[in-house]
């Protein structure tokens, strides 16, 4: 933007200063012109994302506590039903790690991953092949549950196996 | 103008508030104790078609600042639309401290200049006179230059009513997401659609030049960031790596970008240089380190990790790679924003279990809670250093709310529909 100043007046000290150095002004007459405003849409390439179907029969989703990344107890069997599934019978599976509402959004991206991870870690510990898993996370952008409250939390708190 | 004019001018303001305003109503549920009291004289159009009413767009954005009250029009006794047409003693009566005038004509190539004065009511002279010019549909840029010109001569400071915010929506239908990345003016007026997607798009980031945006978007399946301009629409895909690809902020001289990338087995902060497109690791932490912002110096950085055990703000210098953790107080402090004062920090605080957007004063250490309501996020610091929009939820639906610095004055914008996240407030865009 231009800004043009013309002639003559006194003016406050504030505007004054403002303008300070523009000689042939008169100190309190300015003007001012707009630039193009104009905001265009970008255009995503919808490329159609995968969602394989499950071969085994186990529990798909895991639970985990806030802001914590550690499996817990009942999350055990099921696991170790897909990781033997998965070592008989390899093929590349994702896993999508979710956190709840509360937090900032990029530490829960962060937290997403985290207990994306902790299933990586014990499918690989139990056999099945690191190359075979992709982690990705969604941190808090894929409620699973909506509602602000404890048991719409403790249901978004979780790794889906895909 | 004279009174009869009033009644047309009344009518035209409702049409406004039902239509121009698509997305975003703002009401300001907490104001300054003593605010300066202005008058906006409707804007006398000389015969030309104006769909806005200009004056109500100003007197909207200074009553938002908190810091002024409008002599309501109704009152009025007179519409003057210059200096010479102004009875000073009409406007002390009703209490107006200052007074805006101007008037609209006809220029070349289908432009229109408004040529206004800030009047001081109390000391009976003109504080200035200033035109502005721009095309029939540029009239909500020129209404907010005439703000930000009364609110600089008035407080001091430079207004920042001729911003813009970036902020994304999220809506649900029939279990099918659509996400939508939007920039409207700071009054919320104006939506423009930047992209649309059924996957997650985070993290708006504007540069420095109020042209180009960065942000996350899940289209390829992953999370990748983008950069697009405004004016063109362009887009280029920055970053396909394994794992996060997140919180892009630029640096103060555009030239380079901090964002986090987990390429490396876990969430580090990674400098990306614009010109050479090459990447460099800052960060070299087992824990979590994520939300990079840079300081006005172009030379430190400030991010969240939990390496201390809870989420914290660390500052990094860049050359050496040194960091020093900043903030102790609370178990949760997280995504700082930095004032362009360079020593204002907003950033998410955790109280007793509630999220609550505070500052932190860098040289005191000083951390102020400003908000009250619960699941706080998102701050981001206008301009001008005055406001600071976040996201919070209002029942189950996210919107956008301000607060200032001082947390003095407050305002929500509802949106009608889905669900509003993620506010950036542009820089300076004239």
């Amino acid at each position: 933007m231009k800004t043009s100043f013309s002639k003559t007046g006194m003016a406050t000290i504030l505007f004054s200063l403002v303008l300070a150095g523009c000689s042939s002004a008169p100190v309190d007459e300015t003007s001012t012109d707009i630039e193009d405003t104009s905001v265009q849409t970008g255009q995503v390439d919808t490329s159609a994302i995968d969602d394989s179907a499950m071969e085994s029969s186990a529990d798909t989703v895991f639970y985990f506590d806030f802001d914590k990344a550690l499996l817990k107890p009942e999350s055990r069997a099921a696991l170790l039903e897909h990781a033997a599934s998965l070592s008989s019978n390899p093929r590349s599976v994702r896993l999508e790690g979710h956190a709840d509402e509360r937090g900032t959004r990029e530490y829960n991206m962060a937290l997403g991953e985290r207990r994306a991870n902790a299933v990586k870690e014990f499918l690989v510990l139990q056999g099945v092949s690191a190359g075979m898993i992709e982690v990705i996370s969604y941190g808090e952008e894929r409620a699973a549950s909506y509602g602000s409250n404890d048991s719409a939390w403790a249901l978004n708190r979780r790794v889906e196996l895909k | 103008m004279l009174k009869p004019g009033k009644r047309l001018s009344l009518l035209l303001l409702l049409v406004v508030s039902s239509t121009a305003w698509s997305e975003l109503i703002i009401r300001v549920t907490q104001g300054n104790d003593k605010p300066t009291i202005v008058a906006v004289s409707p804007i006398a159009l000389n015969g030309i078609a104006v769909k806005e009413d200009i004056a109500a767009i100003v007197e909207a954005d200074l009553q938002r600042s908190g810091l002024f009250r409008a002599t309501p029009r109704r009152d009025m006794l007179a519409f003057p639309s210059r200096s010479s047409e102004v009875y000073y003693r009409d406007w002390r009566m009703l209490g107006t401290e200052y007074l805006v005038v101007g008037s609209m004509r006809a220029i070349d190539g289908g432009r229109y200049e408004l040529e206004f004065s800030l009047l001081n009511v109390t000391a009976q002279k003109r504080e200035f006179k200033h035109s502005v010019r721009g095309r029939a549909s540029e009239m909500r840029d020129l209404a907010h230059l005439v703000s930000d010109k009364v609110y600089q001569a008035i407080t001091g400071i430079k207004g920042a009513f001729s911003t813009r915010i970036a902020y994304v929506t999220a809506t649900r239908n029939n279990g099918k997401f659509t996400y939508r990345l939007n920039v409207a003016d700071a009054d919320g007026a104006r939506e423009k659609l930047m992209l649309e997607s059924p996957e997650p798009i985070m993290s708006p980031s504007w540069a420095p030049n109020g042209k180009d945006l960065a942000y996350v978007s899940f289209e390829t399946g992953r999370p990748a960031v983008f950069r697009q301009n405004l004016v063109t629409g362009a887009r280029q895909q920055l970053t396909n790596f394994k794992g996060l690809n997140g919180a892009p902020s630029w640096s103060p001289d555009g030239s380079k970008m901090a964002l986090v990338l987990s390429k490396d087995g876990n969430p580090e902060i990674y400098q990306l240089d614009l010109r050479t497109n090459r990447f460099s690791r800052l960060t070299r932490h087992f824990a979590i380190d994520t939300e990079p912002t840079w300081m006005p110096d172009g030379k430190h950085i400030l991010f969240t990790s939990d390496r201390g055990g809870t989420p914290q703000i660390y500052k990094l210098n860049v050359a050496s790679k040194a960091t020093e953790r900043l903030t102790f107080r609370g178990n949760y402090n997280a995504r700082a924003s930095l004032a362009p004062d360079g020593r204002t920090l907003a950033l998410v605080h955790r109280e007793s279990g509630v999220f609550h957007i505070a500052s932190f004063d860098l040289k005191t250490r000083r951390l102020i809670e400003l908000t009250e309501t619960r699941l706080d996020e998102s701050p981001t610091v206008a301009p001008n250093g005055a406001m600071l929009m976040y996201a919070t939820k209002q029942g189950d639906r996210g919107v956008l709310a301000a607060v200032s610095l001082d947390a003095g004055v407050r305002y929500v914008l509802p949106a009608r529909v889905g669900d509003v996240r993620e506010p950036a407030w542009s820089p300076f865009l004239r």
